[in-house]
């Protein structure tokens, strides 16, 4: 049911989105990130159809906008999943065996990092470091921080999300 | 009268379930009070529960939901249970700490003005009001505090530049942007104690003439950005930031701004550029960003344990706080102890205290049981240490004599199965994802590392990789823009010489 009314809803949602952003956020000083931000806030991501509008109201060139876009790891272009696992890549996680974590959790998922799995449910992520660095191997999944993720603990996480 | 109920509600501690230990205890007894405290520090034992008692805060830790019930009734009872620690203070663990940047991280509601207050809060901005900026300047000079960044430069001779700038507008930005494995100082202190943070920030803004501050905070740091965003607004409601501070009739006004996954920008041009709202690259200095920082403007950029330490400075005095410490170290450090240990956590101590009682008084050793192997200190652009080396004491130049860097003070033990040429290439590698691409020894230098790594594991013509990695490590540290490009070969060429044998090439599986 992709009809051409679907398709231009979901435009205008993005079009409110970004033009949200840029009436917040549009006047403080130095104000791209942080228009940026609203942005992904809002839709959980930054359409590329947004990026010329953001320009024009920044009175930047299209370039600088996409350029700061794909500058940070952060931000994203593309819807992710319904839920994102961040796995910790940093020494203090492969220390507890983090290592043996990221490995597990690319053959679990089916997927590498930063890729989507196919029923869209899970997108995986590389992050290094999220402060946790004591109980390693640390995970955030939709947010929510976890402690001590082995292999197992990261089946029963993800499958806990899944059912949501 | 109700009791109080401590349930921290620092990241650590919510990633090991300390809301539904919260939930659990609201839902059971009603007439208490809870309080979301930040952390201890001492986290193997979140969540750790506290209760007020005449003699003291009482713990209980680690504590589930499941052991509310229990818990509760031994508290009611005045009764023992298997998971009380006792009087939290008393612990050997916190007992043997030398707390002054984190005197209340973990003791006051992070959220509140008037216990911020209670416990000794402005004391050190009130002071500094009634005292000539240069005056204030001094005083920091004075203490000998050196940036708590990594860099480790005099924060007072940063601030005496900004001062004697003559310029319209001036800012104070503090350096959240915690990315270094290994460490949560930050990230504990502004969960814990954000009003330390914020009142550092304005007497640093008191003494430089400076009237809006920024706090670029790492994104993947939710849970801090929320307690800033939450202690700043009732810094505000209280008079103690905003339009006429405390009456004095001076300004300071203070934003959150949040980062966007780039390691980069821990770095200070890097930052700046990012809050202008660029790309993270670096900046070809001079001019430095004391003179022409932010927007054009003389700019203070400290780091977050650096600008929390200058309240204890101010209240106290410069002389009480550099009596802490040895030679030119002064002061105490935070230190974090991460990895493979038993007992990691928050280790506030003067410098002079030795790796080897980190490691092993307070940490415990290994959480798996087996012999350490090495520890990497400063993150991920620090040396590995080897065991022979665990005697040298946290001291900047003492560090330097032996190849490592102190850093920021995130300390992350390995055991005997790390694989050390792997960490070495991990080096390489993490260089190569966060690289803001401007200078080619980093932008490139990361990938070949890799490569070359790669090749002498794989036994093809070792010798001559090996000299070719020698070569770039030392093309990476003399041609690299900042510290990225420039410290990254830092482990690998620790590695390679404490761990030679790790980089001999393996067989094919």
């Amino acid at each position: 049911m992709q009809g051409d009314s679907h398709v231009s809803s979901a435009e205008a949602h993005e079009q409110a989105a970004v033009e949200s952003a840029i009436e917040r956020f549009g006047q403080q000083p130095g104000p791209l990130l942080v228009v940026l931000h609203g942005v992904q806030d809002a839709l959980g991501y930054i359409p590329p159809t947004g990026i010329p509008r953001i320009a024009a109201a920044l009175n930047l060139s299209r370039a600088e906008v996409h350029g700061v876009v794909t500058f940070y790891h952060y931000f994203r272009t593309h819807p992710p999943g319904r839920h994102v696992v961040q796995v910790c890549r940093a020494e203090a996680c492969q220390a507890r065996g983090g290592a043996a974590l990221e490995a597990h959790a690319k053959a679990r998922l089916g997927i590498d990092f930063h890729e989507t799995t196919a029923d869209g449910a899970t997108t995986l992520e590389a992050v290094y470091c999220l402060g946790n660095c004591a109980t390693g191997p640390a995970v955030r999944i939709d947010g929510r921080l976890h402690s001590a993720v082995t292999p197992a603990r990261f089946d029963a996480l993800v499958a806990g999300q899944e059912a949501k | 009268m109700a009791t109080r109920i401590y349930v921290p509600k620092d990241a650590t501690a919510l990633s090991l379930g300390a809301d539904e230990v919260a939930a659990a205890i609201a839902a059971a007894a009603s007439s208490h009070t809870l309080v979301r405290n930040g952390s201890r520090g001492m986290l193997w034992l979140e969540p750790l529960v506290e209760v007020e008692t005449p003699a003291g805060r009482v713990g209980y830790g680690p504590v589930a939901a499941g052991d509310v019930p229990g818990v509760l009734a031994a508290i009611a009872n005045e009764g023992a249970h298997p998971l009380c620690i006792g009087l939290v203070e008393e612990h050997p663990y916190l007992k043997s700490q030398q707390r002054l940047t984190f005197a209340r991280v973990g003791v006051v509601d992070p959220a509140s003005v008037s216990d911020y207050l209670a416990h000794g809060g402005y004391e050190g901005l009130q002071k500094a009001l009634a005292m000539a900026p240069a005056e204030v300047v001094k005083t920091v000079t004075d203490s000998g505090l050196r940036g708590r960044g990594g860099a480790a430069f005099p924060t007072g001779i940063k601030w005496k530049t900004v001062h004697d700038q003559l310029a319209p507008q001036k800012y104070v930005t503090c350096n959240a942007d915690e990315g270094d494995s290994g460490t949560f100082a930050d990230r504990m202190l502004m969960e814990g104690d954000p009003l330390t943070l914020i009142e550092g920030m304005t007497i640093a803004a008191v003494a430089v003439g400076a009237t809006q501050g920024y706090i670029y905070c790492r994104v993947e740091y939710p849970e801090a950005i929320a307690a800033l965003r939450t202690a700043i607004a009732a810094a505000n409601a209280a008079g103690y930031l905003g339009a006429n501070l405390c009456g004095s009739g001076k300004q300071f006004d203070l934003d959150v701004r949040v980062a966007a996954g780039a390691y980069i920008c821990g770095e200070e041009t890097s930052m700046l550029e990012s809050l202008e709202g660029k790309r993270g690259e670096v900046r070809v200095r001079p001019p430095l960003p004391a003179i022409k920082g932010l927007f054009g403007c003389p700019t203070v950029v400290n780091n977050v344990i650096s600008l929390a330490s200058v309240p204890v400075i101010l209240a106290k005095g410069a002389e009480h706080y550099k009596n802490f410490g040895v030679g030119r170290s002064m002061g105490t450090l935070p230190l974090q102890l991460a990895g493979n240990l038993k007992r990691g956590g928050l280790v506030e101590r003067a410098f002079g205290v030795t790796l080897r009682e980190l490691l092993y008084d307070y940490g415990g050793g290994s959480v798996s049981g087996r012999p350490l192997k090495a520890v990497q200190v400063g993150g991920p652009l620090g040396a590995y240490v080897p065991v022979a080396h665990f005697d040298t004491p946290i001291d900047y130049e003492a560090f330097a004599a032996v190849g490592a860097l102190v850093g920021h003070g995130g300390i992350v033990a390995f055991d005997d199965s790390a694989d050390m040429a792997q960490l070495a290439r991990y080096a390489f590698e993490f260089c190569a994802v966060e690289s803001c691409g401007k200078c080619t020894p980093c932008r490139i230098g990361s990938t070949r590392g890799a490569n070359v790594i790669d090749g002498m594991l794989a036994g093809d013509r070792p010798d001559e990789q090996r000299r070719l990695l020698d070569d770039l490590c030392e093309t990476m540290i003399q041609g690299s823009l900042c510290g990225l490009g420039g410290m990254t070969p830092f482990p690998v060429q620790s590695a390679l010489k404490h761990f030679p044998e790790d980089f001999a090439p393996r067989r094919r599986h």
